[in-house]
């Protein structure tokens, strides 16, 4: 028997050495496995599938068969399987820990929707099967599409947009659309709040719409006076995110909605924060003409990583007709597809994307919803604000809160806790990952200095939150305690450290190249 | 930094244009450059295309951040700095010498009034 | 609830921390008339049991692709998809992960996107390719918006071989955004002149190779054309795993490449969620919409990856991004990304191989059906057959045989009255000679 062997198991003291500067031969550091690209792990004579052999039939492909392989490697499935899954240890998800990335609502997903959207029913069937074929299917879309109109108090909606920002799409169109059926295509401004989502100008920008921003006031909320200054008649409409991206209701909406329907524009609102009132406020009842709905934020369709995501667009009569194909209408308990402009669908301002829209993502909401219900969604939104609430309580004498609360679903903070101490919001993030957290988000919105932006959401319990209060205050005195090296140098535990973003910008490298390419080309 | 020249006028949108005769050599200021970080990426105007005063003439990108550069006078592009997409860190390095950007043929000298002398740009970047 | 682990003793603890009387105060910024005092009229919450009941029984009513012969295409694609994806693409560091703006703890995401992207423009014959987007659908009007903007044009050239969804999604694009379209009609049998009508202003002209009616072109004259007059070859692929067997867009001169990649990795799924394909020419690299991960070094020197070349896109762009997109299909490109590493070289040939064996097979075995014309000299898995009789009235009559032939022309074209007998059958490796011979029975017996 060693030495080692006596110990048990236990670990001595004088061995005990820091994790980040444990070397080994094998370049694996216990469970964090270095992983080669899957093009460096083929090796000819491998397959990962076995297919029958292809009957004999003639070669219909003419001149045009592929000259030359393609370039892939081959692999058993042992292999791919390992690979990917050593990838996956690499990753932090909702599973992994506490995530409280604000505006992005990254709440717990259930594997119930998983189960649901696997159904052959609904994995197993062609958008362009005979209508007859498909009735289930369009039940569960038309039943979704109740649930979101009854949350949100809204006449339509429409649900083929892929994500969010084709949904802003969307709903922007049908707002051109309208004023055009009005002869007021001269309306070509639309007023966007400093603090909005990148995509709200990006969205009206790309239909030929000027993007006029609106300043927010001291207190982080549209600056009425100066919102109403703007308006005129050219102002299509106003693209506003409620409760708004500083985690703020939006306390003068109802006046908003008032002035810009009487200036004759629309009133789109970004539905992204949809998880702070869902259940309890309906857009309908603050005077939107249209919204969408992120189901992979509010419902809780898996983001997986950047997606797919799916944004329903729920319309209010006035722009309700020019709703995109294709129209799924009930008639005395039938289903039928409307894929051209025509009858109930005559004024539809055309198609957004091929088929139907992202049934796997809705076969998951609605799976979400009905296990809630209404009385559960109502506890969703309660929740999702009481916790903000509670980090901001918890925070704010160590953090620097940059509005008054009380907030909704998520907390704001700037980074003037931070001067003087030569750590950045970034610093923080960071520091934050070796702590074993997902940071929040970073340096949005724009309208603070160094923004963090903590959303909780309801499926984190008291404990998991006071840990985390526990770890930020922690922090934040060490970084007043003038320990700037520490956090210039985190992350140290991570399967990587600090990526150098210059470098992948300056020289950008987007693909593998086999060995022989890259000597080519040098 | 280098010293600047009395030559040298400056814009709003932390601009430098240096005159000689017609002809106005532009690149962005040293405090630009600091804010925007390790720039990555030029775009440049091409050799005879016309600009009014204010027009997006050129474009800058750092990891985190994108600008547009502003005709900061009329005229026709004479020269670019061919050199820079190569070599984009040139505008951290030297913005104010070798990472120039373009030089444009005035159209209309009078409109040099409305630029900032150092003094001036200075209080405006509150150095 | 089961998804709601807060307790009455947590929320009272935490509300006295807040110093809030109850959870209403904290809606206090909410306009008086809008504060609802009790939950909407919809069912209360339901146990996993009973939800489970609810779905299953509409899944029910729906006629499963895999219960019988099935022939539908038309742009999505029934394959078999190894079962070891699906275990893949249902890990939770995968599943419930966000999109890698924290790379130090995203290195799984990031490594397989740029294994992703890297197949993609392996199998486009391009140079590079980006991160995925929505779907193939639009994918392509992003190509269009793209090409208008290289060559500072407006007027997009769209052949009659198009996918009509995807003539559609431009022509609403267009029409919203101030871009022209010439759209060439309806082109079932292959033989349109696109080039002919390319001029000065022409961006791009975008082409679907196999053709929506399932027909092979060398686009090589194609490109030269469009090149010619300073304009760009969009070519669309709505089957991914044609490429494997035929020669790249990239060997024929593309200049952007863009595919719904849904055939390899992802189910039918009714239409959604699946990804789309981006691929385009190193020179263009700046002006692709859509993510991008690319190569770089950590503070260790070790190689990882980021996103990168962010500035083109709407969080730092704004109103002058390249596109409005904000995510991509991420979990569909790793289902792309695990099946393609499955199938490797050797597999995918051998697939794309089988599914065209299969189609002629079919083919040959039509012959036997009188009055039955297919219109393909060449074709992958897909041909269009013109019947004599009203190809939607046959096709119901066969789904009530249980029998899935194929896409009636008059779905996809319902104002084109020439191609009310027009019919679009695919052939993939899930088709059993059974199946086959099936089909076969079905079509003599209803157009007898």
């Amino acid at each position: 028997m060693t030495a080692q062997d006596r110990s048990q198991g236990r670990h001595s003291r004088d061995a005990v050495v820091e994790l980040a500067s444990v070397e080994t031969t094998s370049g694996h550091r216990g469970l964090i496995l270095e992983e080669p690209l899957i093009f460096e792990l083929g090796q000819p004579g491998r397959l990962g599938v076995d297919l029958p052999d292809a009957p004999k039939a003639p070669n219909r492909l003419g001149a045009l068969a592929r000259r030359g392989g393609v370039g892939l490697p081959d692999l058993a499935e042992p292999q791919v399987v390992r690979h990917f899954t050593r990838l996956s240890q690499k990753n932090y998800g909702i599973d992994s820990g506490f995530f409280p990335l604000g505006s992005c609502t990254m709440k717990h997903n259930p594997r119930l929707n998983e189960r649901m959207a696997r159904l052959p029913g609904f994995a197993d069937i062609h958008p362009l099967q005979p209508i007859s074929t498909v009735q289930g299917a369009l039940e569960l879309i038309d039943t979704l599409a109740h649930w979101l109109k009854t949350l949100t108090g809204m006449p339509a909606v429409a649900m083929s947009p892929a994500a969010g920002a084709h949904g802003e799409f969307c709903g922007m169109v049908a707002i051109k659309a309208a004023l055009a059926a009005r002869g007021e295509s001269h309306r070509t401004r639309v007023l966007v709040p400093e603090s909005a989502h990148g995509t709200n100008p990006a969205t009206a920008a790309s239909i030929g719409f000027s993007v006029d921003p609106i300043p927010a006031t001291a207190e982080g909320r549209v600056d009425l006076a100066a919102f109403k200054a703007k308006l005129g008649p050219d102002v299509a409409a106003i693209m506003l995110t409620n409760p708004n991206t500083c985690g703020l209701f939006e306390r003068d909406i109802r006046e908003i909605a008032d002035a810009i329907h009487g200036a004759g524009g629309y009133f789109y609102c970004d539905g992204a924060n949809f998880n702070a009132i869902v259940g309890r406020v309906r857009p309908a009842d603050l005077g939107v003409d249209c919204m969408h709905i992120n189901l992979h934020k509010t419902f809780s369709t898996p983001h997986g990583g950047g997606g797919p995501g799916s944004g329903p667009v729920v319309l209010s009569d006035a722009l309700a007709a020019y709703a995109p194909l294709p129209w799924i209408v009930n008639r005395n308990g039938s289903f039928a597809v409307l894929e051209a402009a025509e009858a109930e669908a005559a004024h539809s301002f055309g198609r957004l994307k091929a088929f139907h829209g992202q049934m796997g993502m809705f076969v998951r909401a609605l799976s979400y919803m009905l296990s809630h219900g209404a009385d559960g969604l109502w506890q969703v939104a309660s929740d999702a604000v009481l916790n903000a609430n509670y980090i901001l309580a918890s925070l704010k004498e160590a953090f620097s809160a940059p509005f008054d609360g009380p907030c909704m679903h998520e907390v704001l903070f700037d980074d003037s806790f931070l001067k003087d101490t030569g750590v950045s919001t970034l610093d923080f993030a960071k520091a934050l990952i070796d702590e074993g957290y997902h940071p929040m988000t970073m340096y949005f919105p724009l309208v603070v200095h160094g923004a963090m932006l903590i959303e909780p959401t309801e499926t984190e319990d008291k404990a998991t939150l006071d840990k985390f209060i526990t770890v930020m205050r922690a922090l934040a005195e060490k970084a007043k305690a003038g320990d700037a090296e520490a956090f210039h140098t985190a992350p140290r535990l991570t399967p990587r450290r600090r990526l150098d973003e210059t470098l992948a910008a300056r020289k950008p490298v987007l693909r593998w190249s086999p060995p022989k390419l890259a000597q080519a080309a040098e | 930094m280098s010293t600047v020249k009395s030559t040298v006028k400056f814009t709003a949108d932390h601009e430098w244009v240096q005159i000689t005769g017609n002809l106005a050599r532009v690149g962005i200021t040293q405090y630009a450059q600091e804010q925007l970080g390790d720039v990555v990426f030029v775009e440049l105007p091409a050799v005879g295309a016309t600009f009014a005063q204010g027009k997006e003439a050129a474009v800058v990108e750092s990891v985190k951040a994108a600008s547009d550069i502003y005709a900061p006078l009329s005229g026709t592009v004479a020269a670019v700095n061919d050199g820079l997409p190569d070599n984009p860190s040139l505008v951290n390095t030297d913005p104010q010498g070798d990472g120039w950007f373009f030089e444009i043929t005035l159209s209309n000298p009078s409109e040099l009034d409305g630029l900032m002398d150092e003094t001036a740009y200075q209080a405006h970047t509150g150095a | 609830m089961r998804y709601l682990p807060l307790t009455e003793g947590d929320r009272r603890a935490m509300l006295g921390t807040i110093g809030a009387a109850s959870v209403d105060a904290l809606f206090v910024d909410v306009p008086a008339a809008a504060v609802r005092t009790k939950p909407v009229d919809l069912p209360f919450h339901a146990g996993e049991l009973s939800v489970e009941r609810t779905l299953k029984a509409m899944a029910s009513k729906n006629l499963v692709a895999g219960d019988v012969p099935f022939f539908i295409g038309a742009g999505a694609y029934r394959h078999h998809v190894p079962a070891s994806v699906d275990y893949i693409i249902q890990r939770g560091e995968f599943l419930t992960a966000y999109t890698p703006y924290q790379p130090e703890i995203a290195q799984g995401t990031l490594q397989y996107l740029f294994e992703f992207q890297t197949q993609v423009a392996l199998l486009t014959g391009m140079e590079v390719a980006n991160a995925s987007m929505y779907d193939g659908s639009t994918a392509c009007v992003e190509a269009v918006v793209m090409a208008n903007r290289v060559t500072k044009r407006t007027k997009a050239l769209l052949s009659g071989g198009l996918h009509p969804h995807y003539k559609a999604i431009v022509e609403t694009h267009g029409a919203y955004s101030d871009f022209t379209l010439d759209a060439a009609a309806a082109d079932p049998d292959g033989l349109e002149d696109l080039a002919s009508r390319i001029d000065a202003d022409t961006a791009c002209v975008v082409v679907q190779n196999p053709s929506v009616f399932g027909h092979i072109r060398d686009l090589t004259p194609l490109a030269a054309a469009a090149h010619a007059k300073g304009a760009l070859l969009v070519v669309v692929v709505t089957e991914a795993l044609s490429l494997g067997a035929l020669m790249p867009p990239g060997a024929m001169g593309a200049d952007i490449v863009v595919a719904e990649g849904q055939s390899i990795g992802n189910g039918l799924n009714f239409g959604g969620p699946y990804v789309g394909l981006f691929a385009t020419r190193e020179k263009y690299m700046r002006q692709m919409p859509g993510r991008l991960c690319g190569e770089t070094v950590d503070a260790d020197g070790k190689r990882g990856w980021v996103l990168t070349l962010s500035t083109r896109e709407q969080h730092i762009r704004r109103e002058k991004a390249t596109s409005n997109i904000c995510t991509n299909a991420g979990l569909c490109a790793l289902a792309f990304t695990v099946h393609m590493s499955l199938l490797g070289e050797t597999g995918l040939t051998q697939l794309a191989q089988l599914n065209h064996a299969k189609a002629s097979q079919l083919v040959e075995k039509l012959k036997a059906v009188p009055g039955v014309r297919v219109l393909n000299e060449s074709f992958f898995n897909e041909v269009t057959l013109v019947l004599p009789k009203n190809a939607a009235t046959v096709v119901e009559a066969l789904a009530n045989k249980r029998i899935l032939a194929g896409v009636p022309a008059s779905r996809l074209w319902p104002d084109h009255a020439d191609l009310a007998h027009h019919l679009l059958v695919a052939v993939t490796e899930t088709v059993t000679d059974d199946d086959m011979d099936a089909l076969v029975a079905g079509l003599k017996e209803v157009l007898a």
